[in-house]
């Protein structure tokens, strides 16, 4: 018999390991017990101590405003003892698809999930979600009036609203307004791409490691296809024509890509294909980058002396429009009640509470003005503190979401509606598709003219599908 | 005599044949509970996917659900996408494995010999393996190689290649070089495996016949490691060819599809299109593919296991 | 630490000129500490992703993000304590459920499964085999919808034993061809002492068997281990709260708006940390498990 190095055999016959072995069983069936016990239970309960009563359960996106309102959830469930509320909290992608996985098959996962203006009309027309103005009627004080009146428009289906704003946001362009004095130029309040682009080229430093201006590149039907979506209307492009035919390759939406992408390359963030809103708002909140445009809830980032480098040197501007029709997209993170909740009304208070005007004031007093939701109430601006806070930015962001216009949102007519979307439930799809093929050419390995044939076949099959229906 | 001789030994046949039957199933029993488990979990999903994959349905829009026969498969074969995520697949898998069985034979060499810490320097080297994928990942993609705060592009700065974005410009080398980092030790261990069990004499007696160490490897250790290494191989291809949380992870596929594999793409049908019938045709285009090409691979590795099993 | 012993030593019994030894001595020295500077400084880039996460777990997010790294800094347990505070303990209990009953489920069907394979070979040995490992060719991402919404009528969703029965199939295949293995390992001699005694099956299993498997049966166990706990796919889409394992606790953790690498880093430390502690301690296992009986 051969002798092997490390084999532990004598020449007896095998050692027998036995040691070895009933301590990995102890091991084992002690971790089962410890886990079954845990579990036999409901780990969860056996941490938090949950008892009778009825238990919501909400699936957001783990955005901070969010995480906000998780950490002052233990708020509402001192009001309301008989309610046991569980969260699940995930990145937007995941979370989306979750809960559209979830609401579209009847799953009845969810007791509130947190949707936007995309899902709102198509799944309040499908059906799979509940009405909540009759909840809302019932709500003293909710006053759904005070929300901004295009978020409400977006929201309602036949007039009632099925899904509440939690924060709602448009897109302007905000820059560093030290810089730009000191290189003495002067921002317009409605400036062009053109003029952007201009100062751009001013401001772009690469020794010193300042990019002219920080723009979404990374791909997903809700990352740059966002800003881009807005370029192409102010440039009179549009995705279809009203015969549903794909307008992707027409001198318009060439032009308004061309100038994206080509700005974005020469005068754009290191890492731009990936940038994200995260990555622009690190870059310009490092100072980075001298301009950003970008979604109007940034401010929370760049505006937060904890976060941000730049705190209180910034500009803001509209958002860039060609030609001059407000070209700000229109998004807003809302919670709807799917209808196979069983248990509608606990439901309801939860997502009141979350939304209502005293929320607002308790995030603002207990975290900090800067924690406000955004651009989902007029009256949010009209707290003194937060007032005074959003002194510079206030006003164009209750500006610019008014001026939206979903229901038309480009020069020539369209059979969609929608700013930065399509309200199609193949957007999801086309426009991740779209998105990556300008991500790619934002990124040279293909000319924006390829990418956009490319998107144009995407677009044409999509188009072809509802000129058959 | 010889009258009764016939029936008695056609019961005896007869019995000798209900005994060897009886002995076939005590010997199939214990593997049954096994089988029938995995028939059940597995199966099951793979036929309800063939059913779906003859549809076509779209979860968001309702009432768009109706039977379409192969037509989705007709989309799959003239789908660019697929091809390319199809070459992706393979470029990540053979590059992957390979590279890692390569530097796992070299870590494998090197602490097979005796030097101050080797067992910490064991321990640090299998450390990727064990790390979560995802977790792996992320670290990768945000402290590692992102261009402006990771380390990599820190490292890299006084050479002026400071601000390399490589998600974006290599994205499927980034998500590449990670999975290497994460399966290297899995072949530097059952390498290990095969160093350790390598009879010494033998290797003692070569040296003193003067051979020198490169023909040792060449001629006595590397046959040895064979069936290691390709162990090694199957195994880390089958793991690799359904690499999702990388991915994920990393690139979200992108740009574009540069660095999508086969079930990163099927998954963005499924739950960004929740296009439920493509994404299934695509998914038994890939078992059947995955099926044959693997039927060529392992029927390599079972000649040279097939003489030990008959000693068994 | 191997127990590397030089059987060979005493047994040549070749008188060795008395120069030889010095010389040889010391280049076998000079090698070791070459071998050494190389091993160390492999060991360390390898481990170096690990410790710098480990590393940024402890800073602050403003340190985190500096252009320069960092590698002094005054550390901080700000990040944990979020993490901790974003209420871990009932995942890290769902993961350690699914890990372990699924495990057991594997060494309880894989044990007999593999033995009827090895020792008591049946025909179409070859096909059962395939058949197995044929079943982890399936892209799971193929067929996670109809998995869900066969969940979703059995009231299975988010309910910890679908991810014990979906990790038992993930796993079973690996652990019986691996077993499978290690129970060929098993020297003749002693199959057929136990047999010329007499003895029953059952007896020659528990004391004959079973000890020589032993060191295999942990090392696949260690494995299904691994594997049951870093899996993220069937967790993120098959559960939501009430099952919920660290792989999504985890992603909980990425934001879309605001990249919070200390905070991410903690959570990676606290989510690979049980596995990495498991590895280590039981790497033995592993190379010992592999080395006796891996490949046959």
């Amino acid at each position: 018999m051969a002798r092997r190095r490390g084999a532990g055999l004598t020449a007896t016959g095998p050692a027998t390991p036995s040691v070895s072995r009933r301590a990995f069983l102890a091991g084992a069936s002690g971790g089962a017990a410890l886990a079954l016990a845990g579990c036999a239970t409901g780990a969860e309960q056996l941490f938090t101590g949950g008892g009778s009563g009825t238990t919501v359960t909400v699936a957001i996106v783990s955005n901070p405003q969010m995480q906000d309102a998780i950490s002052l959830s233990h708020l509402f469930t001192q009001q309301h003892p008989d309610i046991h509320l569980k969260f699940v909290s995930l990145p937007e992608n995941e979370a989306r698809a979750k809960i559209t996985a979830d609401v579209s098959t009847q799953g009845g996962e969810f007791d509130v999930v947190m949707i936007s203006n995309y899902e709102t009309p198509m799944w309040s027309a499908n059906g799979w979600l509940a009405n909540l103005q009759p909840y809302i009627d019932n709500t003293r004080g909710y006053d759904a009036q005070d929300f901004l009146p295009q978020l409400r428009a977006t929201l309602s289906h036949k007039g009632d609203l099925y899904s509440v704003p939690f924060y709602g946001e448009s897109s302007f362009l905000m820059y560093r307004k030290d810089l730009m004095t000191q290189a003495g130029i002067k921002m317009p309040a409605h400036p062009t791409w053109t003029q952007v682009v201009q100062i751009a080229e001013r401001m772009h430093d690469a020794k010193k490691g300042r990019a002219g201006i920080c723009l979404r590149g990374d791909p997903g039907w809700g990352e740059n296809l966002a800003p881009i979506d807005t370029a192409i209307n102010s440039f009179g492009g549009r995705w279809f024509d009203m015969s549903w035919r794909a307008q992707l390759t027409s001198p318009e939406v060439e032009r308004a890509v061309g100038t994206y992408v080509s700005v974005l390359q020469k005068y754009g963030e290191p890492g731009a294909p990936e940038a994200g809103f995260s990555e622009c708002a690190t870059l310009y909140g490092q100072g980075d980058a001298a301009m950003w445009y970008d979604a109007t809830s940034a401010v929370g980032v760049i505006e937060d002396p904890q976060s941000s480098k730049v705190a209180g040197r910034n500009g803001y501007a509209w958002a860039p429009s060609q030609n001059g029709r407000p070209s700000g997209w229109l998004y807003t993170w809302s919670l709807a009640i799917p209808a196979t909740c069983p248990h509608k009304q606990a439901a309801w208070d939860f997502v009141a509470w979350m939304t209502s005007k005293s929320y607002i004031k308790t995030v603002g007093s207990k975290l900090g003005w800067s924690h406000v939701p955004p651009g989902s109430r007029f009256s949010s601006y009209q707290i003194p503190q937060y007032k005074k806070m959003s002194k510079v930015y206030g006003p164009l962001t209750l500006a610019s979401i008014n001026a939206t216009n979903t229901a038309h949102p480009t020069v020539k007519p369209v059979p969609y509606t929608g700013v930065q979307f399509l309200d199609i439930p193949e957007f999801q799809d086309l426009g991740t598709n779209v998105s990556e093929q300008l991500s790619a050419a934002i990124a040279g390995q293909q000319s924006a003219a390829s990418a956009l044939s490319q998107a144009q076949r995407y677009a044409q099959a999509v188009g072809d599908s509802y000129r058959k229906s | 005599m010889t009258a009764i001789a016939p029936p008695v030994a056609a019961t005896r046949s007869a019995r000798a044949r209900a005994d060897r039957r009886k002995q076939g199933w005590v010997r199939r029993t214990p593997l049954l509970p096994a089988l029938v488990f995995t028939i059940i979990v597995t199966q099951l999903p793979f036929v309800l996917t063939l059913w779906y994959s003859l549809q076509s349905w779209s979860l968001v829009r309702p009432g768009s659900r109706q039977f379409v026969g192969f037509a989705n498969y007709a989309d799959v074969f003239s789908d660019s996408q697929f091809r390319t995520t199809a070459l992706n697949t393979i470029i990540m898998t053979v590059g992957v494995v390979l590279i890692a069985m390569v530097l796992g034979v070299a870590l494998a060499l090197l602490l097979d010999r005796k030097f101050l810490g080797r067992g910490v320097i064991r321990t640090l080297l299998i450390t990727p393996f064990l790390v979560m994928p995802v977790a792996g990942a992320l670290v990768w993609k945000t402290v590692m190689l992102d261009p402006t705060f990771g380390i990599v592009n820190f490292i890299l700065r006084p050479f002026g290649i400071g601000h390399f974005n490589w998600i974006g410009s290599l994205p499927l080398g980034s998500v590449m070089i990670e999975m290497i980092w994460q399966w290297t030790p899995f072949m530097m261990l059952l390498v290990l495996a095969g160093l350790q069990s390598q009879p010494t004499d033998i290797l003692e007696a070569a040296s003193t016949d003067g051979a020198r160490p490169l023909d040792i490897f060449r001629e006595l250790t590397l046959p040895h490691l064979r069936r290691y290494i390709e162990l090694g191989i199957v195994l880390g291809a089958i793991y690799v060819v359904n690499e999702f949380d990388a991915i994920y992870m990393m690139t979200q596929g992108g740009p574009g599809i540069s660095s999508a594999n086969l079930p990163f793409y099927i998954y963005q049908r499924a739950f960004l299109g929740f296009q439920v019938g493509q994404a299934a045709a695509m998914g038994v285009v890939v078992v059947v593919a995955t099926i044959i090409i693997a039927t060529f691979a392992l029927r390599l590795i079972f000649t040279s296991f097939s003489g030990t099993e008959q000693a068994a | 630490m191997m127990a590397s012993a030089d059987t060979t030593t005493a047994g040549t019994g070749v008188a060795a000129a008395a120069p030889r030894p010095v010389v040889a001595r010391k280049k076998k020295d000079r090698n070791s500490l070459t071998w050494g500077i190389v091993g160390w400084v492999v060991g360390i880039l390898f481990f170096f992703p690990v410790l710098w996460m480990v590393l940024t777990s402890f800073k602050t997010e403003a340190e985190a993000y500096t252009n320069t790294p960092h590698l002094f800094f005054s550390p901080t347990l700000s990040q944990y304590r979020t993490v901790f505070d974003s209420g871990l303990w009932p995942y890290v209990a769902n993961s350690a459920f699914a890990t372990v009953v699924s495990t057991a489920l594997v060494l309880l069907l894989a044990t007999p499964c593999a033995f009827a394979l090895s020792l008591r070979p049946v025909r179409k040995t070859r096909d059962v085999l395939f058949f197995f490992i044929s079943t982890k060719m399936l892209p799971v991402v193929a067929a996670i919808i109809p998995i869900y919404i066969a969940a979703r009528d059995l009231h299975m969703l988010d309910n910890i034993w679908t991810l014990v029965i979906l990790y038992t199939a993930m796993n079973l295949p690996i652990a019986v061809w691996m077993m499978r293995s290690f129970f060929l390992e098993v020297p003749h001699e002693l199959l057929e002492a136990a047999e010329m005694d007499g003895a029953p099956l059952r007896r020659t299993m528990r004391e004959v068997i079973l000890p020589v498997v032993a060191p295999g049966i942990a090392a696949t166990a260690l494995i299904c281990c691994i594997f049951a706990w870093n899996e993220f796919f069937f967790a993120v889409n098959l559960t939501a709260t009430e099952a919920a394992t660290v792989p999504v606790f985890l992603v909980g953790f990425i934001s879309s708006e605001g990249l919070y690498f200390a905070q991410l880093a903690a959570a990676a430390t606290i989510a690979t940390l049980p596995v990495i502690l498991a590895g280590w301690v039981a790497q033995r296992y592993l190379v010992r498990g592999l080395s006796f009986g891996a490949i046959k």
